[in-house]
């Protein structure tokens, strides 16, 4: 125990790091969680039903107002949701592929996580930046990492070795592949602009108040990368891997219990993690131009500074969250070859003609 | 740490290596892929452990990301039965231990001439910006010529792809 906390107090930096992981992911797990409760009650919403609303927890469900009114909202349904996944038999089908079978969960949900380490979820907390590795060239380490999630789908639906799921897994890596190309084109405008791949200097850029959001300038990028998001997070309109009503479930057809468990989750930390990258690129970050919480505060800034901008941030998320599920439950599902279409002749010419345009652009500003 | 670092991925990228040829335990087509990936995510370890964060990136977008999956996407496709089956050649064993051996007799006895490296110009350290100067200015013509080979290629593939050409 000494030892440990000589080699905490020597090396600062990592332990800093590590605490701001744990602290990430204390983050992170409750609000996957959440945003599938958020996903019930708002499709309940929209469909006119009730949604969850029956959980109750023995001692705070007798506080007179708060605890049945905690219990409408659905408040303790996560908890009965993962409890039932944790208790459900383990099955493995005789026929599955072992070793693959149980390594695609994992590596459905790892890289999800992964994708994290590289967004500024805020400013500074104290003499802390509040962002896991500061990369110079940030956008690329995403990409990186985003495109090896697909091997956890593709491998899922390769480990069941029955039909339905092998489809699913065919359809999504055809799908993620072709997206990726699109999302990687909508953002090299982006990087033009700012000048740099670091993620923090993005922030920075877009600090000058709500016109120099990128969104703004950059309409055309932002809707080609939030449709790339849906594609890349198998949302509907473009579920096609799993979509149930042809393929059973897709790609997890074979699955139960926690390793379903693990699908899911890692569905949701990735529309997680592709509405924090949308709110880095495009929609200002941690900023926000009111009551001058655009400006970098230095390193001894005030610490309700720094909690301000984690907070915008967490909104900021939050507010794509909800138009993930908006979307979701208002949108029939594409066809595979529409969805091909989509991609390859209307999403991919416009990307590039985004650059053209772009580039265009700033070489005659730069003339003047 | 760097040193220790450098082994580790060095290790791990010659194990994994040997088993994407070689594997004692499955010859299932689909398992050496994985550890083709494997042995791309532990060369771009190397790529971070020399700055290059950008060779490292795309290393791992391009390779593991996008054209292993392609590779997967094929092997699934195929009927892999009859791969699992096949034996090892003697002709292929030896032809392929042959070529090895003429690259690794290259390789050392480049090493071997050219003395100790000069250490690399620290300004290219991990910054895409310079890399993309050189990439423009000092190596302009090599450059094009490689886009001039992917250009070519697209169009082969759709030439083949293509069956008959309205």
């Amino acid at each position: 125990m000494q030892a440990l906390l000589d080699i905490l107090t020597n090396h600062r930096e990592v332990a800093m790091s590590l605490a701001k992981i744990v602290a990430v992911l204390a983050v992170l797990l409750p609000m996957v969680a959440y945003s599938v409760l958020a996903e019930r009650k708002l499709s309940a919403l929209i469909q006119n039903r009730v949604g969850p609303n029956r959980v109750a927890l023995p001692l705070i469900g007798g506080i007179p107002i708060l605890g049945p009114f905690l219990t409408r909202l659905g408040f303790w349904q996560p908890l009965a949701d993962g409890l039932k996944s944790f208790l459900k038999e383990d099955f493995t089908p005789a026929h599955v592929r072992k070793a693959y079978f149980w390594l695609a969960p994992a590596l459905a949900l790892v890289p999800a996580f992964m994708t994290m380490a590289v967004i500024p979820f805020g400013s500074f907390l104290g003499r802390e930046r509040m962002v896991l590795a500061d990369l110079n060239v940030g956008i690329l380490y995403t990409f990186g990492i985003v495109s090896l999630g697909v091997y956890g789908i593709v491998l899922a639906g390769y480990a069941a070795n029955s039909k339905y799921p092998f489809l699913g897994g065919i359809r999504s890596s055809a799908q993620l592949i072709s997206y990726e190309i699109a999302m990687g084109m909508s953002v090299v405008p982006v990087f033009m602009l700012v000048g740099d791949l670091n993620l923090s200097k993005v922030i920075a850029y877009q600090s000058d108040g709500l016109t120099s959001w990128l969104v703004f300038k950059q309409p055309v990028a932002f809707v080609i990368f939030m449709v790339a998001a849906f594609a890349e997070t198998n949302r509907l309109p473009f579920d096609l891997p799993e979509s149930e009503t042809e393929l059973v479930g897709g790609y997890h057809t074979e699955y139960s219990s926690m390793k379903f468990a693990l699908f899911f989750m890692g569905e949701y930390s990735n529309m997680i993690a592709s509405s924090a990258m949308m709110v880095t690129l495009f929609l200002g970050g941690w900023t926000l131009p009111f009551f001058g919480l655009n400006a970098t505060p230095n390193e001894d800034g005030a610490i309700w500074m720094g909690l301000a901008h984690i907070g915008i941030f967490l909104a900021k998320v939050m507010c794509l969250l909800v138009v993930f599920i908006w979307v979701r439950w208002m949108l029939p599902r594409f066809r595979y070859d529409q969805l091909m279409d989509l991609g390859w002749r209307r999403f991919i010419p416009l990307g590039l003609a985004n650059i053209v345009v772009t580039a265009v652009i700033l070489f005659l500003q730069a003339k003047q | 740490m760097t040193d220790a670092l450098f082994y580790l991925f060095a290790a791990m990228s010659l194990l994994f290596g040997f088993l994407v040829v070689a594997n004692p335990f499955s010859r299932n087509p689909v398992t050496s892929v994985m550890f083709l990936v494997l042995t791309i995510v532990s060369l771009a370890g190397l790529f971070v452990l020399l700055h290059a964060f950008f060779l490292a990136a795309v290393q791992v977008l391009v390779y593991a990301g996008a054209v292993m999956v392609l590779f997967l996407f094929v092997i699934m496709l195929l009927n892999i039965a009859e791969e699992t089956k096949r034996r090892i050649k003697l002709f292929g064993a030896l032809t392929g231990l042959g070529t090895v051996g003429g690259l690794a007799a290259l390789l050392t006895h480049t090493l071997w001439n050219s003395g100790i490296p000069t250490p690399m110009n620290p300004s290219l350290e991990g910054e895409t910006k310079l890399l993309g100067q050189v990439l423009f200015t000092q190596y302009l013509l090599p450059f094009e010529i490689v886009s001039i080979l992917i250009l070519v290629a697209m169009v082969g593939v759709i030439l083949l792809s293509k069956r008959e050409l309205k």
